[in-house]
């Protein structure tokens, strides 16, 4: 595993550099900031990238975190970060007394308190245990810190108050007069100058000012932006501007705003007549504007790309290549139907060929050009149990009914009743034998759905009288008066979030609100790891498809690679704006998908800790993920009801199906990929044409570009809806023979 | 627009006046006006910023509504000490005192009587989380199983019927093919699912309906049907209960509305009481069931329920059957279909009360159909009485004295002057004793009302004392039954005892145990079964659902009967008396009984002997509770 640890922990992409911004330090911080992502082990292989191209970004990042480590009477800490980096003392208090400079390089404050958290539970293993604990909430304490009114002072430019309101109305009839191709691009300027002049009011303590001046304008604001403009109308005062996180993502992210050259003259050229240097001055300090040669977009484009806390992605974020294709499965002997009886066809056997079995694996013989190295993530070994369910599988694979508009699938639907404490989450192991709830009242129950009973292991004093020669100790070591159908986990101090199978289905994490993710053996039915380093609630967690790996994702806008058997994280994920609500692995454990409460989703590289697609489009919190199983496509599910369809090769949406009316909280795709099923707290599952639904034309223009035209067909790609009894649906699984299993617990208001 | 009302709702602060208040309790005095306003800002701030933290919790748990749970966990984010005791049903439960300089604060405890708990049933023990599973769909169709929601929502049958020609959503299209490839229609497949999909979105004739049913829906109507008219009571029982509870009924409506159409028919003439009797009744479980919509079958149903109150002949011995009930009964059910269906479209109630006006004001009306249009005109409402009915006391008062005080005609005759003159008594009494000002004057009614009026001045007189003994013993007996507001519960059970049949009136005898209907329940079988049925009105509102409930032994019934005659008209038994209407709806237990004696005269005294059921009391072995929450689906609280 050593190799995964080696790669660096790296903020992502927001920290691309812009040519304007002032680049002279960059050359002697580039190392130090570099070097400082990866861990004591391998320092070494951070200096070998130390050439790379380094933004001011991440020495003001660096700089935040010697200050911190001052303030907090480290010295030891800041003499190694300093010897590290490289950073002479002058160029440190220079830095930070320079306010003005700030405005190019705070960008990346989120990231720079990460990083200062994830370097110092490095740097101080071997100091004050209180170090670590002070680290960890950096990455939220960041308000607290002086640092933010360098953020702040941003907004100090002084213009006339009175005319605030006379520069946007100048420029909203501008553009309501300009060519209509024009006029759909230049209104997304709208929402990101509303709010950043709304807040220079604010700053500036024009209350009055900038009351008058949000009831006049807010009406005019797309209706996705609602959420964010309640939370903006409540804040009216300087002192609220510190310690509002929402008012820092604006502050510290750049609205990403796409518009073709030709609107962009348009727009420079209005301005500089009018010599409308506020609204300029703006545009230039809050706002990243993308341009593009082509034909202007329609405002249908813009309206479904839309949508994000902080505007769509640029487009060089989803350049990276993605190695979507799936690994090779590993060469296994498969018994064939007609021998039946496994016990002759065990794994050391000598098996002979047959050339039945080849039309199984002959799909994967060939290696998927879009497939990563079978070794570029360090995989768990198989184990013979493992393989012994892989043919299991393969088998129940054969017998897997064909799914497609004409034949839908049966939905068994298991209701939890009597759930008076508020089902949370649940999950379904592979093999579908298993389902375990996640509940408010902070247990974790699971259930057996076959007929085979939960049992735990013997205590240890039993085990030692079992004949460990014979051949079923593995039935012998369980204890048979501990048979039951279900069984209670306990040690959680907050409601159960997020919950996930490994493969094996030998273990079951859960995270919570309490800040933990935990590990519990399905074998002793108790709590084996707790896995601290959230400290707010964790939303969600989930295993990866090959074991060993997990990911959770909460409310501290992080998440977090792990591996079972350490106890801290291998990689950070920083860069949502809001909190990460959902995360899910790709079918080839290369990739991480989080979805957040800033309406994008993202996908991670695992082994660099890149942020390699921005997804941009959702107009409310993502509340569930679902990658196809052949990991070409992602679809995402939100409070607003969409379900978005996302094309993760090109980086590009490619599909919204309509039809739900409240948060999708599950979404699953048919072992084929044929079918999308999707879940929805208003009772309803929709099963939706999945195939039809990728069949979508995208020329190179389009590929290039990513302004794809939807098409609005969500009523014909929908293939059935079917109501529960006020049940929310929370969680679908398809079984190996394409049964969709749902779940959810009955409300009996 | 929208937009700008939300930004209104946003903009709001907490009021300065609360700030003082607050600043009162925790000791500072004389706050100033400007820091009052700073703080109400600041805290308005704060609070909405908690709130907004609070919905992510609330999203996250799946749920709608957002629980104190929440906010505690988004202080909790904050780093602030959540707020405790906010778990407790009531008020923060600490009194607070002080004296000798030192504060106290205690926990005000009530007495409590040992017995009473010893005597109160254990509450249930909360069932623990389950799991269960059901088919949602069966290769993509949605099976018609009570754990999946009526294949048609009411809403949507309610649509169909009113606006047949809407765009039909594509949903629900998909919904209704998928329901006729579910009927086995294998042609109405083809023809059903094809062009649906095909012409999206145009205006279509109304979907053809099929009517074929499954194997299974053809079991069980025959098996329904054949209970509900045979003669085992106790399955009976069960098939109107599951007509009344069943939600996948929506497919064999029209068959169930034609066989009680057609039953009524063939029974009339055949003067069958018995089957009139029980098809009434599966009309009254038909009209309980929340997922059905009868609208599109009232113009069957209505002519059976009219048949059978205001029919010349009912039974084969007319005055010896009780008839009678039946004609109450389903007057009963008449006003319920009116108040429900009535539209200004059908304009159902007018024309049911222009046709039962029109029979009672010709002249050659026999007694048991001008009893008919009496108790359906009655039991439409007091103002139906008091425009159509006590008008024409006179009159009629003149008729029943034709025969009362005339030559003797025919037994039948007289039995049938006997029953209308009582009705009007009881329905017209309670209407006068509200509407018409005190004094109560013999000779004023006499001229007011004619024959009827001395009678009906007793009625009144008595109707007034009970209502104002029931307003005293209620309030002497608050004290044992947490009763929260005496004060409505006095005038609602007074109007229920009094007057309208759909409001609840439930009393009981503490001393004994005999147990009535108020008025004629459910009519029973005429000849004298083992077993007998009461309908009580349980619960409040539109929905009123009664409950049968069986009642063993018909020997043990008859000393109590013998008690009945003699039981002075004056001593009233109400002695306690619970309301269960909107003020108790929160209450789980709706506990108390109604019993009523009849409301004597000589009328009654004599026909107890010889009319069953209605009139004649019953004695329980047990007090019977009534648990509303208690109904079979819900005990379980199974989806079901």
């Amino acid at each position: 595993m050593a190799a995964v640890q080696d790669g660096q922990v790296e903020s992502d992409a927001e920290k691309e550099t812009k040519p304007d911004a002032s680049n002279d330090v960059a050359g002697n911080s580039s190392g130090g900031a570099r070097s400082m992502s990866p861990n004591a082990a391998s320092s070494a292989s951070g200096a070998a990238k130390a050439a790379a191209p380094t933004g001011p970004g991440e020495q003001q990042t660096l700089l935040a975190v010697l200050q911190f480590l001052k303030r907090s009477k480290l010295l030891e800490s800041v003499d190694i970060l300093r010897r590290e980096a490289g950073l002479s003392d002058e160029l440190d208090e220079s830095q930070t007394n320079d306010g003005a400079a700030a405005g190019s390089g705070a960008g990346s404050q989120g990231e720079g308190s990460v990083d200062a958290a994830s370097l110092l539970r490095r740097v101080s293993v071997g100091g004050a245990a209180a170090t670590n604990i002070a680290a960890t909430t950096t990455s939220k304490g960041a308000e607290d810190q002086p640092d933010v009114s360098i953020v702040l002072s941003a907004y100090s430019q002084q213009g006339d108050p009175a005319l605030y309101q006379v520069y946007y109305s100048g420029l909203k009839n501008f553009i309501e007069s300009v060519l209509d191709c024009h006029r759909a691009e230049l209104s997304q300027l709208f929402y990101p100058l509303f709010v950043h002049m709304y807040l220079e009011l604010v700053y500036n303590n024009h209350e009055h000012e900038a009351k008058v001046f949000f009831e006049k304008f807010s009406g005019d604001q797309e209706c996705y932006y609602r959420d964010d403009l309640r939370v903006l109308s409540g804040l009216t005062k300087k002192e609220h501007m510190k310690g509002n996180e929402t008012l820092l993502d604006f502050r510290t992210s750049k609205f990403v705003l796409r518009i073709s050259r030709d609107s962009y003259q348009l727009l420079k050229r209005h301005l500089q007549e009018r010599q409308n240097n506020q609204i300029w001055l703006i545009i230039q300090e809050h706002l990243y504007i993308d341009i593009f040669d082509g034909m202007p977009r329609s405002k249908s484009q813009i309206d479904s790309m839309s949508g994000s806390l902080a505007g769509e992605a640029r487009r060089e974020a989803n350049k990276a290549k993605v190695y979507y294709g799936l690994l090779k499965e590993p060469e296994i002997e498969v018994p064939l139907d007609d021998e039946d009886d496994e016990a002759e066809n065990e794994e050391g056997k000598p098996k002979k060929k047959k050339p039945k079995k080849d039309n199984l694996g002959s799909k994967n013989k060939k290696q998927d050009p879009n497939a990563p190295q079978q070794n570029r993530i360090p995989l768990p070994e198989l184990k013979d149990s493992d393989k012994l369910d892989k043919i299991m599988s393969m088998k129940e694979a054969t017998k897997k009914i064909r799914l497609g508009p004409d034949t839908l699938p049966s939905i068994c639907f298991y209701t939890f009743l009597n759930a008076y404490q508020g089902l949370t989450s649940v999950d379904v192991t592979d093999d579908s034998s298993l389902i375990a709830g996640g509940f408010a009242d902070s247990t974790v129950r699971v259930w057996s759905v076959t007929p085979k009973k939960l049992r735990k292991v013997k205590s240890a004093a039993d085990l030692n009288l079992i004949d460990k020669e014979a051949d079923d100790v593995l039935e012998r070591i369980m204890d048979e008066k501990t048979a039951s159908e279900s069984k209670i986990l306990y040690g959680h101090s907050g409601p159960v979030y997020g919950i996930s199978f490994s493969p094996d289905r030998n273990y079951l994490l859960s995270s919570s609100e309490d800040g933990t993710v935990r590990l519990w053996s399905l074998q002793t039915f108790t709590c084996l790891v707790g896995y601290k380093g959230h400290n707010y609630p964790v939303w969600d967690t989930q295993f990866s498809p090959y074991g060993y790996y997990f990911v959770s994702g909460g409310h501290d806008r992080i998440a977090r690679l792990w591996a079972t058997d350490h106890y801290q994280p291998l990689r950070m994920f920083a860069g949502h704006l809001a909190d990460i609500t959902c995360t899910h692995f790709h079918p080839n454990s290369n990739y991480v998908a989080t979805g957040s409460a800033d309406r994008t989703v993202r996908l991670w590289d695992v082994l660099n800790g890149n942020c390699v697609r921005i997804f941009s489009g959702h107009k409310g919190p993502i509340h569930s993920l679902a990658f196809s199983p052949n990991g070409k496509y992602v679809a995402s599910g939100a409070t607003d009801g969409r379900v978005l369809l996302w094309d993760i090769g090109h980086g590009l949406m490619i599909g919204e199906l309509k039809g739900h009316t409240d948060t999708v909280y599950a979404l699953k795709f048919s072992r084929d990929g044929e079918i999308l099923a999707s879940g929805s707290m208003d009772g309803t599952v929709r099963l939706w044409d999945a195939l039809k639904a990728f069949d979508v034309e995208t020329d190179d223009f389009t590929a290039a570009t990513g302004h794809i035209h939807l098409p609005d067909n969500s009523q014909e790609l929908l293939l059935g809806t079917y109501m529960t009894k006020s049940t929310p649906v929370i969680h679908l699984h398809f079984t190996r023979r394409n049964l969709l299993l749902a779940a959810g617990g009955y409300n009996s208001q | 627009m929208a937009e700008e009302r939300r930004q209104k709702q946003c903009s709001v602060v907490m009021p300065t006046e609360s700030m003082k208040a607050m600043a009162e309790s925790v000791g500072v005095g004389q706050l100033q006006e400007d820091s009052c306003v700073a703080l109400s800002e600041e805290v308005s701030y704060r609070i909405k910023e908690i709130v907004q933290d609070a919905l992510k919790f609330m999203h996250h748990g799946k749920r709608r509504k957002l629980t104190t749970n929440d906010i505690d966990h988004a202080l909790k984010l904050k780093n602030v000490e959540p707020l405790y005791g906010f778990q407790s049903q009531e008020f923060i439960p600490f009194r607070f005192a002080s004296g000798g300089g030192r504060e106290l604060h205690f926990y005000e405890e009530k007495e409590v009587d040992l017995s009473d708990i010893i005597n109160t049933p254990l509450p249930r023990v909360p069932l623990d989380v389950s799991l269960k599973a059901h088919w949602l769909s069966i290769d993509g169709v949605q099976p018609a199983i009570p754990e999946n929601p009526p294949p048609a929502p009411k809403e949507q049958q309610k649509s169909e019927f009113t606006e047949p020609l809407k765009v039909v959503k594509p949903g629900q299209e998909e919904e209704g093919s998928i329901q006729a490839k579910g009927q086995g229609a294998t042609s109405a497949e083809g023809l059903g699912r094809c062009p649906n999909r095909t012409e999206k979105g145009s205006i279509r004739i109304k979907p053809r309906s099929t009517h074929e049913l499954s194997v299974e829906q053809q079991l069980y109507y025959k098996e329904i049907t054949e209970a509900c008219v045979g003669s085992c009571e106790a399955k009976r029982a069960e098939a109107l209960q599951s007509i009344a509870t069943d939600p996948g009924l929506y497919q064999m409506l029209p068959r169930f509305s034609t066989f009680i159409s057609e039953g009524v028919r063939v029974n009339v003439v055949q003067n069958n009481l018995a089957l009139l009797i029980y098809l009434m009744r599966m009309v009254k479980a038909l009209m309980d069931n929340p997922t059905l919509y009868l609208e599109k079958y009232l113009h069957e149903l209505i002519p059976a329920v009219v048949t059978c109150i205001v029919s010349k002949q009912l039974c084969l011995r007319p005055d010896v059957d009780n008839h009678w009930a039946l004609r109450d009964f389903a007057a009963r059910l008449m006003a319920q279909s009116c108040k429900t269906f009535s539209t200004t479209n059908n304009n159902i109630q007018s024309r049911i009360t222009k046709t039962f006006t029109k029979s009672l004001l010709d002249e050659k009306t026999q007694w048991t159909t001008r009893y008919g249009c009496i108790a359906g005109l009655a039991e439409l409402g007091p103002d139906v009485i008091k425009t159509l009915i006590i008008a024409r006391l006179s009159v009629e008062g003149a008729r029943i004295k034709a025969v009362m005080e005339g030559p003797v005609v025919s037994n039948i005759d007289k039995i049938g002057a006997e029953h209308v003159q009582s009705l009007l008594l009881k329905h017209c009494a309670s209407v006068i004793a509200k509407t018409r000002p005190l004094p109560d004057v013999v000779d004023q009614y006499r001229t007011d009302y004619g024959y009827l009026g001395p009678m009906l001045c007793s009625h009144v007189v008595k109707a007034r004392a009970q209502a104002a003994l029931q307003a005293q013993q209620v309030n002497r007996t608050t004290l044992t039954i947490t009763q929260p507001r005496p004060t409505l519960t006095v005038s609602q059970s007074t109007l229920g005892v009094s007057s309208g049949p759909r409001t609840p009136s439930i009393i009981k005898v503490p001393s004994s145990l005999a147990l009535m209907s108020t008025r004629p329940g459910t009519p029973t079988q005429p000849s004298p079964p083992t077993t007998k049925y009461i309908v009580m009105a349980t619960s409040a509102g539109a929905a009123s659902t009664q409950q049968v409930i069986t009642l063993s032994s018909a020997q043990s019934g008859s000393p109590v009967t013998s008690t009945v005659p003699s039981t002075p008209s004056t001593l009233q038994p109400l002695v306690k008396l619970e309301s269960s209407s909107t003020a108790g709806m929160s209450r789980p237990l709706q506990k108390y009984i109604v019993v009523s004696l009849p409301s004597s005269s000589s009328v009654d005294s004599k026909g107890s002997g010889v009319l069953p059921a209605s009139t004649s009391p019953i004695s329980v072995e047990q007090s019977v509770k009534l648990e509303r929450s208690e109904s079979p689906a819900a005990s379980t609280q199974s989806p079901h």
